[in-house]
């Protein structure tokens, strides 16, 4: 009798997972089917004409790959993210070292946190736009670099390969480096303080408390930061998009895999944009089943 | 001896922390001086931005505002979009957030693991690679260049979830459902008026994660909108981007930049306790 009453109440478990779940299929696994069967059909508009849809195999993976482009994209990509990962994360752990540091008692802790985490939050085309204006041939920082006798004439930003990739670099770092901070600062509050107590004891200097003791225990932590944020990485678009007006200029070094994706999707080329978007959902794919065990350690 | 140990203890504390402060600061300046350069040149007039840059604000933020207005770019409409369709998300994304880890949380039933090891294995599953597929669905749909398929599919948001059910495991006594539950309570009752209340506060927290991530999309919405009066901010702002914009107003494009980045800015200093204190809060145990 309880049992079954047991069971009865057991049953609204999958009655309040409906939403989830018919949403999810419908707007992503029938959509990621037909991605990966559209990526098997050579479909594609040539002038007016249009191409297919042909049934060809594996032949857009191999045209994909046989070229140079992608392969260049996914450099231009990986490049800008590590340039703007390695400020990042050095930044980040020392930041966070000094906040969690008790002996240095920071003062306005909630202030600076809050600042440094609120380029996370702004919209990533708006922030671009902006650094555009400011950046212009014309604009703002050219002429205070002018008036400040730094500058000659103004430089023009946009037409230089590494001034245009240090940009996107430098936007990334900006908008992700105080989340990168709140989160290793959380690893760090968690360490036992007793460890830092017989450091003490034992006469350690403040760096080699943080290479021996802090480093090592955030190890879980700094892996989970390097994951999401290569997963991130990998799907660069808004800043570089909307800086370079989705032309990936100059000559085409700030072009990222999704630009190239999206150019795809907006030419209708469906099955060349299908191969592209099935070897991105294998990398995070694979990316993701490092996070998931990583998640799964933790519970 | 004893001094020989202060000695190879390296730099002293106060040295340390004045060196943290001065790092601190220019980080904070790194962060805030683009936001004060934008303010800035949004009360400037066209006319003075051409003569260079001055650090003191003029006169003409409302003519720009004004000027945009009455532009060529349906800004109001713009805002009015992005509204419904952020909100809309973020309502659905953590009502049904909360349902789903309710679901997790509090029954016992066959495949339950599964289930829950599904929504944990694709929450990292980036949007941008099912696209292609999602335009053809949409189409075949006849939702293409409406709202719709940027706010109904915020009911499946893994990451909401996942936050949602850190909090509700530390926060939410199952004593507190079975005593409902003898009072006759249904379930879907028992969770809107018990469960509820008692997440209130991740709810919000999330609420917010889920309006401005909503709010400053823009790969999605490009792709499904075409008409101009039905883009969102981000669609917009692109669009300037496109245009001739040297023979733009200079004044117009720095206060629309500004009227998309404030809003979130606002909401974020008001809230900005429970955000900092959310984010590390889902991701880290400790």
């Amino acid at each position: 009798m309880k049992n079954s009453k047991v069971t009865r109440v057991n049953r609204w478990g999958y009655i309040f997972l409906i939403p989830f779940f018919l949403t999810y299929v419908i707007f992503q696994v029938i959509p990621l089917c037909s991605t990966i069967y559209n990526s098997l059909f050579e479909n594609y508009r040539s002038g007016l004409k249009q191409i297919g849809p042909n049934f060809v195999g594996f032949a857009n993976f191999a045209k994909l790959l046989g070229t140079i482009d992608v392969w260049n994209y996914f450099e231009n990509t990986l490049f800008m993210w590590i340039g703007g990962f390695i400020p990042q994360i050095v930044v980040s752990l020392l930041l966070a070292y000094w906040f969690s540091d008790p002996s240095l008692r920071l003062k306005f802790q909630q202030f600076f946190k809050t600042v440094i985490y609120m380029p996370n939050l702004i919209m990533a085309s708006a922030f671009a736009m902006l650094f555009f204006t400011l950046f212009a041939d014309q604009g703002p920082i050219n002429s205070i670099l002018i008036s400040m006798g730094i500058l000659k004439e103004p430089f023009k930003f946009f037409a230089s390969v590494t001034a245009s990739r240090v940009i996107v670099m430098f936007m990334n770092f900006l908008m992700w480096f105080g989340n990168t901070t709140i989160l290793l600062l959380a690893g760090m509050l968690g360490i036992d303080s007793a460890l830092y107590e017989a450091a003490e004891v034992d006469g350690a200097t403040s760096s080699q408390v943080f290479f021996r003791i802090t480093l090592p225990i955030l190890r879980p932590i700094l892996l989970y930061v390097l994951v999401t944020s290569l997963i991130g990485g990998l799907q660069m678009y808004d800043v570089p998009q909307i800086l370079t007006n989705g032309k990936g200029d100059p000559a085409k070094s700030t072009l990222t895999v999704i630009m190239y994706l999206n150019q795809h999707l907006t030419s209708k080329n469906f099955g060349m944009g299908g191969a592209l978007s099935v070897i991105m959902f294998f990398i995070t794919g694979v990316l993701s089943i490092v996070i998931f065990n990583l998640n799964k350690r933790k519970d | 001896m004893e001094e020989n140990r202060k000695v190879s203890k390296g730099i002293p504390v106060r040295t340390r922390r004045v060196i943290s402060y001065i790092v601190l600061i220019f980080f904070t300046l790194l962060c805030l001086i683009w936001f004060y350069i934008l303010l800035i040149n949004s009360t400037r007039s066209h006319a003075e931005m051409t003569k260079g840059f001055t650090p003191i604000p003029s006169t003409h933020l409302i003519d720009n505002w004004m000027n945009l207005v009455h532009g060529t770019l349906p800004i109001f409409n713009g805002f009015i979009n992005s509204f419904i369709v952020a909100g809309g998300a973020a309502v659905l994304a953590s009502y049904f957030s909360a349902m789903t880890a309710y679901a997790i949380h509090a029954y016992e039933f066959k495949g339950k693991a599964a289930a829950s090891a599904f929504i944990l294995a694709v929450m990292m599953v980036p949007t941008q690679v099912t696209a292609l597929g999602f335009i053809k669905l949409i189409n075949r749909m006849k939702l293409d260049d409406t709202l719709i398929p940027l706010i109904v599919p915020a009911i499946a948001a893994p990451i909401t979830y996942f936050y949602l059910k850190q909090y509700m495991e530390a926060n939410l006594p199952m004593s507190l459902v079975e005593a409902a539950r003898i009072d006759g309570a249904n379930e879907f009752r028992t969770f809107n008026s018990i469960v509820l209340p008692i997440m209130r506060p991740a709810m919000s927290v999330q609420l917010i994660f889920a309006f401005v991530g909503s709010w400053n999309n823009y790969f999605t919405p490009a792709l499904i909108l075409h008409t101009d009066v039905k883009k969102t901010l981000p669609v917009l702002i692109a669009q300037l981007r496109g245009a001739d914009w040297l023979r733009f107003d200079m004044g117009q494009i720095y206060i629309m930049i500004a009227a998309s980045i404030f809003p979130v800015v606002i909401v974020y200093l008001i809230m900005s306790k429970f955000i900092v204190g959310g984010i590390s809060s889902g991701a880290v145990k400790g």
